[in-house]
This record gives C-alpha cells, structure tokens and sequence, in this order.
C-alpha cells in the first residue's frame, strides 16, 4: 500500500533540513490558526479557492510565485556561500547530495514555479482588461490550470521533507537522470511535479490564446491590442506548441524509470542525446515564454511614464512575432559541443544571433518611446531602465553563446550561467516586479509604496550587478557550473563579490515583502480612487481600481490603440454612460481545486510506487471531471441594478477622495 | 567628475583591470585553438559593444534628459513614428549580425572540433573515458595509460577520441581550447594543440553526479625530451590496465588520484564504445558484464 514510502524516507539525518521543517511547520500552523481564529474558511473557499475570477487567480498566481521565489532564493543563498566556504580545498558544509539537489531545485523552482507562474498571473490579471473582456474564454479551466501549477509546486516543496529531489541539474539530462545512476525518488518528484504544472501551463496557453483571438471587445482588432497582449498571444501560442514535448519527453523519462524501458538510456539503444534535443526544443522558446510578456511589461511602462505613446507600434509586434518564430529553430545551441558537424553547429548558430536583431530593435524602440517625453521616475519605470541598462549586456554574451567558437570554450560555464541569469533576471525579473509594481493599484485599489519600491529596486539592481559579473569573469577562468568544491584560490575574491550580491539581492526581497506590509498598513492614504493612477493609455485604466468583479461597467467600443488615452483627452466616461444592462458572468466552481487536488495524490502515489493510491487518485479525478460536466449552472447574470449599486459606490468614493 | 579625479580613479584601477587580464585563462590561451578562440571572444565582444554602450548610455541620457522636472527638454508627447528611425534601428541589429554570421559560418568550420590540425610534426592519438568519476586517458600509440593527469608534447597536434563509460561528461582544458562531451555508447573527437609548456587544469563540465567536483586533471604540456621521458617513466610502472583491472575501475570512486598504467589492453577503448551496443544484456552497468557482448561496433558520430 505504501509502496517505497517508509520512515527511511524522512531526512532525520540531515539538521538543516529538519529545521526548515520545524520553522515551516511553525509558519503553516500559525497561518491555519489565524485563518480559524478569524473564521475566514468560508471567505477562502468561497472568494479565493472556487474563484474564477481572472483577476483573483492572476492574485493567487503571483502571491505563489513569489513564496517560491522565496524558496528558491533561499536555494540561491546556499549555493553561493557553499561555493565561497569551500574554494579552497574544503568540503564547505553542503555534501554532494544535498548541494546536487539545492541546485536542482533552484532551476526548477526559479523557471517552473516563479518566472512561469508569475508572468501566467500578470497575464491572467492584464489581458481580460486589456481587450475588454469580462474574463477569460474558459474561467473553470482557469482555476483548474492555477490548481495543477500549485500542487506542482507543492510536490518539489514536499520533497524537501519527504524523500528527496532530484540531483540532476534542472533539465535532468539522462543517463545520470535514469534509474540506474538516479535510483532515489528525486527524479520522480521532478518529473510530476513538472507533468502536474506543465499541464496547467499548457491549458493556460489554450486558454489564453482563445480569449485573445475570440474575446476582444467591438473594435479591438489584432492591431488595436496593447503590446502586452500581444506578447502574451505569442506566448501562449509558443506554450502550447513546446509543453507537449516537455510532457512527452518527461513520460518517456518515466517510461524508463518505471516500466523498464529504454528510450534514454545508455544501453539496449537508449540515447540520451534524444532526450537532450527533445527538453531543448522546449527548454529554449520556453525562455521566450518568460521574456516576451516582460518585454510588453516594458513597453506599457515606459510609455505610460514618459507620457508618449510606444515609438514603433508596428515594429514592436512584427520583432514580437519574429522572435516567436526564431525561438524554434535555436534549441540546438544549447549543445554545440555534442559533437554535430560544422554546417549543423554554423546553422543554429547564425539562427541564434538572428534573435538578437528583433530583440536589438525592441530595445531601440524603448529608447525612442523615452525620446521627448516626460519621464517620471516611478518603480516600475526604474526597473524598466534597469532592464535596459542590464538586458542589453545580457543579449551581448547570448550572441557571443550563440558562436559556436566561443561557446567551445564558455559552455557549461559560469559564463553561461552569468549569461542567463542576466537575461533572466535583467530581462525577466524586473519585468516581473515593473508589472507588479505598475499594475497593483488595479488590483487591490491602493498603490504600493515608492519608498520600499525604490530601496528594493536599487538593491536588486546593485546586487545584480555585484552578483554577476564575477561570475562572469569566473567563466572566462575556467569555472565550471555545479562544482560542490575545488581548490582555486585565485577564484575566492570573485566568489566572495558574489556572495555580498546575492545578500544584497535578498535585502531587495526583503524590500519588497516590507514594501507589501508598509503598503497595506498605509492603504487609506495611498489609495487609488481615479483607477488611472499613472496617467495610463490603455483599457485597464478605464475602469475602476480595484477593478469591479464584472471589469467594466458597459463593453468598451473600441475605435484606436489609445482608447482609454483618447477617451480622456475628449473627456469621455464611458463608465458613467446609463443604462446599465444585465452582465453575463461564470458562476465559480470548487472543480478545479478538487481536481487538481486528486491529481496531487496520484502523482504523489506514483513517485512512491504506491499503485492503489495512485489508482484513487485518477479516478476521483475522472469522477470529478464528469461530475462537473453535468453542473449546467455554470454561469448567471448580474443585475443591470446591481451594476448601478456598485458604480454608484465606486462613484461616491472618488468624490471623497477627491475632497 | 573633473579631469583630475577621472586620472586618479584610473591610477586607482587600471592595475587591478590589467592585472586582472593577465591571469584570465580563456584570455591567456596556451593552445593554437585556444588563440584562435580568444580572437573570436574579442572580436565579437568588441563589435557588439560598439551598438551596446551607446545604447545603454542613450538609455541613461534620455531618462535624464527628458526627466519630468527638467521643463526645457524638448516635448513632443504625441511623436511615436519615423521611417527613418525605424530604418536605422533594424538596419544596426542587421548589419552587426550579418557580419557576425558570415564569421559564424567562417569561424565554425575553421573550430570544428573535429578538424585535425595540420601541422609538420606528427599528431599524437590520446583516447579518452570518462568514468564515474575520473578521466581515463590511453595512449595507443606508446601503451599506456593514466587516470586524472594528461602528459602531451609542445607543438604536436593531438587527436583525441572520447566515450564515456557511464555519465555524459565534458572533457575541457579551457588553457587549450574547445571542449567535447563525452558519451557512452559513443565516440567524439577533439583536435587541440598546446603551444606552450606548462601545466593547466583540465575538467569535465557537464554534471555527471556526486563525485563530479573531483573530475579535474592537470594537463602538463611538455617539450619533446620531457614527453618521452615521461613516456619511457610510464613504461616502467607496474600497473596493468587489462579487463580485470578494467573492471575494478570503472566502480564509482571520487577523488581518484593520479594513476599511470606501464601498459594496457589495445583494444580498450574500442570495448568500452562497443559495449553499450549489445542488444542482449540488460544494464550492464549492474552485473559487471562487460565484454561479452555478441554485436560489436560502435555508433561513431561521423562529423559529415
């Protein structure tokens, strides 16, 4: 029954471990506690656990997100003072295993549970008001793609107590990541926590794809939506092109884990280099996945600060678009060294660098949106020039990657790995906390505060900097990635430069946990009563902050790219426009969570060998799943009344506000 | 800044960035790839810092420039198109990598690993296996072999032929150039040269597990008399590396030290690519069978 779960499996062993777990168990009990003692189960379950609403799940999503950022992080801090303490000759005081595992779930974590989560949040919380819609084309799947990502996530959290993770690097390259050199769970943690969250992603991007091409309001055409969106478009379409391949090469990992087979591994014709081309025709748009609804952050940004409109709307969307297509024909240059011939490597190579012209004229595009404007120096705005100032060197050593002559000698290096985390982190990350920053008055209807906003951003981007370029510099003397120790003294000095960065990078999140706190205490005073606090240009501005249920009291008409900045200049509230109609609206379900919830105990059920649970676990989801699909109360309408009531409050709050 | 503090902040660093130079390898290469490899990282950085600093400068400017308190810069809050522009921001990106990919295309041929290195003296064969977790390198030529330290002359080309017995791994020595995986079941090739006697470090830098760290090896590029000396010491240690030994040594072990074997099995090398080709036997790396596979032959990955 239990299958390969028994006592053995807790790592009573290892004290770090066993105190995280003391500290998280303590955390946990405290938050149930407070939730009973203030009877908010209900409140939970009723408006945030069953909600379908798209703004709520973009809430939950990012709040998700960065609790795994805080974990990865942690993961992060590790590592760095493992490298520092053990550089010398020493053991440092992370053995093998449990570095091999901490830089694992890193990766994991920081892609699957942070970047991919957070930028899904921004998008479920932007698009709908973006292009005018009510929600997205499939509110229940919506909940049930967050779900799946959340039990993902707490999977890779789980194996730090139970079992182990994987101790593989994050794409898990077999042969190593195949049972005869892997013969612990870790493997199968990270593979069903991926196939858990991956599935959501993927169901995410279907989701979003028909709610941008079938959703927009009268006269949002293709041309007429904001950059984000259109970012988002291509992403979700890059989504679900490459997550069935990660899907499927995952099964196939599992196959050979589980049943024996042999697709990867090094005997009875198993090839691993299947395996390594497969996770990279994922791996590699799956950063673009990432980059490109970051750089619609960007563009909405900078445009709403320097109070101009984008420079080279049109350019923006063909380099968009153009980058989604190269993003398929890259992949191979994660592997230069493989051994391919010249003509294969010289290929991919020039494919790669090609990328670097659409991104170039992203860039050109901001700095001409800048180009007389009036710029006000908002968070978001610093993080949008810190990305500049930062992503334009990040793209210098991705085109020097991309060569395959230079990558014969940075491969696998700290090189690399500087490399991608300044795009990642430079392009990315700040994308992530500009958006959060831009777009949070929106949600909760108060702004964040600018003072914790800047110490964060200054301290991100120093330590960024102080973090990396060591590394950098490290990969140009020979330093490889995932060593646990060595003896260089000649690398401490760098190694210690990036250690004070990460630390610096970690008082910037602990910035941002004090600016949440310093906000809400202050919430009264900085609260948003016009829903335009930024002088906004596109549609979200154009309703109310925090944006009612329903998002917008009428469907907006839709006549320029600028509605909602052409909408003021003319002075027109199309919100205060009477009479209000009836508003058609999803009806929430518990269905996703439950789902998703049985999902949990059977992915669980396997990585343990647990069949009869396993078995439980896929039924209660089919049971689930058909039962939901006999609930034909799935939608209701809100009163033309209500409708009134609402705008009226909202109405009555901006007056006070005003006086 | 004024002039004079710009002098004394350069007085301050100048030493540190160029001391910092001198001591970075892949900048101080000791192999004819590596030079060529080192032309190519500053070539390509070079050219691309000629459109990055202006654009990250541009970027601070205009965001200063055009702050919202300095009311005299020029505004124009509905500007948001111009042919030109437009023009010459996808005409650089265009041209920087045109000529990037003309190199691209040059440069990768002229690098390919696999290309052997024409030269008047003759190349010495050095077979390589990484192992879990430690380098096995076999010189067929002279019949020995060694763990964890590489011996090769000055000046001579070397051919090296490489498989894995269990992990894929990386075999780079960054002093001398690029790097190749390493894989079972496979043979890769790597050409590389050293022009200059001296020890450098040498490392597997693909993650082949717990015992990864200890996959580094010093790689003493020697004169012709040193090499040969060496060669005839080698010849005179007592080490066999035949299948028994073989055996013993392919278990899992870290931090192996150095090891040098006076002779060794011939056909080694070609036994451990041949074995993962065997279609009866199941993991092998299990039941230690090793050489009883009934089809031999490897998969080579041929390069054209």
């Amino acid at each position: 029954m239990l299958g390969k779960l028994s006592i053995e499996a807790l790592p009573l062993d290892q004290p770090i471990v066993v105190w995280t777990f003391v500290v998280v168990a303590i955390l946990g009990l405290a938050v149930l506690g407070l939730v009973s003692y203030f009877g908010k189960w209900k409140y939970l379950w009723t408006d945030w656990i069953t909600s379908v609403d798209h703004k709520r799940i973009g809430i939950m999503y990012i709040l998700f997100a960065i609790v795994m950022l805080l974990r990865g992080f942690a993961d992060a801090l590790m590592m760095r003072l493992q490298q520092a303490l053990a550089a010398t000759g020493g053991a440092g005081y992370l053995p093998p295993h449990h570095y091999d595992q901490i830089f694992t779930a890193h990766g994991v974590i920081m892609i699957f549970f942070v970047a991919t989560p957070f930028i899904l949040g921004l998008m479920n919380f932007v698009v709908p008001l973006q292009i005018g819609a009510r929600d997205v084309a499939y509110p229940f799947l919506n909940s049930f793609s967050f779900w799946l990502t959340v039990m993902g996530g707490a999977l890779v959290m789980l194996s730090l107590f139970i079992g182990d993770f994987a101790a593989v690097g994050w794409v898990a390259y077999p042969p190593l990541s195949e049972l005869g050199y892997s013969p612990t769970v870790g493997v199968d943690y990270f593979i069903w926590a991926l196939q858990l969250s991956g599935l959501g992603t993927l169901i995410s991007g279907i989701n979003f794809i028909m709610t941008i091409l079938k959703m927009r309001a009268p006269g949002v055409t293709l041309m007429r939506m904001p950059v984000f969106t259109w970012t988002a478009l291509i992403t979700n379409i890059l989504i679900v092109a490459i997550f069935p391949v990660l899907t499927a090469t995952l099964a196939l990992l599992s196959a050979d884990r589980m049943l024996g087979m042999h697709f990867f591994t090094n005997e009875l014709g198993g090839n691993a280099m299947m395996y390594i081309n497969l996770i990279w025709v994922w791996g590699h748009p799956e950063v673009y996945v990432l980059v490109l609804p970051a750089f619609g952050v960007y563009s909405e940004v900078v445009s709403t600060f320097s109070g101009k409109p984008l420079f080279g709307y049109k350019g923006m969307v063909y380099a968009t678009c153009s980058i989604g297509v190269l993003s398929f024909f890259v992949w191979l240059h994660h592997f230069f060294t493989m051994g391919s011939g010249a003509n294969v490597n010289a290929f991919f190579g020039i494919m790669t660098s090609l990328i670097s012209i659409p991104t170039g004229v992203k860039l050109f595009n901001w700095l001409f949106t800048m180009y007389r404007g009036r710029i006000r120096f908002h968070s978001s705005m610093l993080w949008s020039i810190g990305f500049m100032t930062t992503f334009a060197f990040g793209g210098m050593t991705g085109v020097m990657l991309a060569i395959p002559g230079v990558d014969f000698v940075v491969h696998n290096s700290l090189f690399l790995v500087a490399h991608f985390h300044n795009v990642i982190i430079g392009g990315v990350v700040f994308g992530l906390f500009a958006g959060m920053n831009f777009w949070f008055p929106k949600a909760f209807g108060f702004t964040l505060n600018e003072t914790w906003g800047k110490i964060a951003f200054w301290f991100w981007f120093i330590g960024y900097w102080l973090a990396w370029t060591p590394m950098y510099v490290l990969g140009f003397k020979g330093m490889t990635r995932r060593l646990n120790h060595f003896n260089q003294p000649d690398w401490v000095p760098y190694l210690n430069v990036a250690f004070l960065g990460a630390v610096l990078i970690g008082i910037g999140t602990v910035a941002i946990l004090i600016q949440f706190a310093v906000s809400i205490r202050n919430r009264k005073v900085s609260a948003d009563r016009t829903g335009d606090p930024w002088g906004g240009r596109s549609l979200e501005w154009a309703t109310h902050s925090p944006v009612p249920f329903y998002n917008f009291a009428h469907t907006p008409v839709v006549t320029s790219l600028e509605q909602h900045w052409d909408d003021k200049i003319a002075g027109r509230d199309p919100n205060a426009v009477r009479p209000y109609e009836d508003i058609h609206m999803p009806r929430n379900t518990g269905a996703g969570f439950v789902i998703a919830a049985f999902g949990f105990i059977m992915c669980f059920a396997i990585i343990w060998h647990m069949w009869p649970i396993a078995v439980v676990g896929l039924v209660g989801m089919i049971i689930t799943f058909i039962v939901r699909t006999y609930n034909m109360d799935t939608d209701y309408y809100v009163p033309a009344a209500e409708v009134e009531r609402t705008e009226d409050q909202y109405a009555r709050a901006a007056i006070k506000g005003a006086v | 800044m004024s002039y004079r503090k710009v002098k004394y902040l350069l007085w301050a660093i100048g030493p540190i960035l160029l001391s910092g130079c001198s001591d970075i390898e892949l900048l101080n290469p000791k192999g004819s790839i590596g030079e060529q490899e080192k032309y190519l990282i500053l070539l390509s950085m070079g050219i691309m810092l000629c459109v990055v600093i202006p654009v990250v400068s541009l970027s601070v400017f205009f965001a200063w420039h055009y702050r919202a308190t300095n009311t005299k810069a020029h505004h124009d809050p509905t500007w948001h198109h111009s042919t030109a522009i437009e023009i010459v921001v996808w005409g650089i990106p265009i041209m920087v990598v045109s000529f990037l990919g003309w190199k691209i295309w040059h440069t990768t041929h002229e690098l390919d690993p696999y290309k052997e290195i024409s030269s008047a003296t003759p190349a010495v064969e050095v077979d390589v296996v990484a192992l879990n977790w430690k380098w096995l390198f076999i010189y067929p030529q002279y019949g020995v072999a060694t763990i964890n330290v590489l011996d090769i002359p000055v000046n001579r080309p070397i051919n090296f032929r490489l498989t894995s017995d269990s992990n894929m791994n990386s075999f780079f020595i960054p002093q001398l150039g690029s790097q190749i995986y390493a894989m079972a079941g496979m043979e890769t090739r790597l050409h590389l040269m050293g022009t200059e006697t001296g020890t450098y470090l040498g490392r597997s830098t693909a993650f082949s597990g717990p015992g990864f760290s200890g996959m580094h090896f010093p790689a003493h590029v020697q004169t012709e008399e040193q090499f040969n000396e060496w060669i005839k010491a080698a010849r005179a240690s007592r080490d066999v590396l035949d299948d028994s030994a073989y055996l013993q040594l392919r278990k899992d072990s870290e931090d192996n030290p150095e090891t040098i074997y006076g002779s060794v099995k011939p056909t080694l090398f070609q036994q451990v690519t041949a074995e993962y080709d065997c279609t009866k036997k199941n993991s092998l790396r299990h039941d230690g069978d090793l050489f009883h596979c009934t089809q031999p032959g490897s998969v080579v990955m041929e390069n054209h």
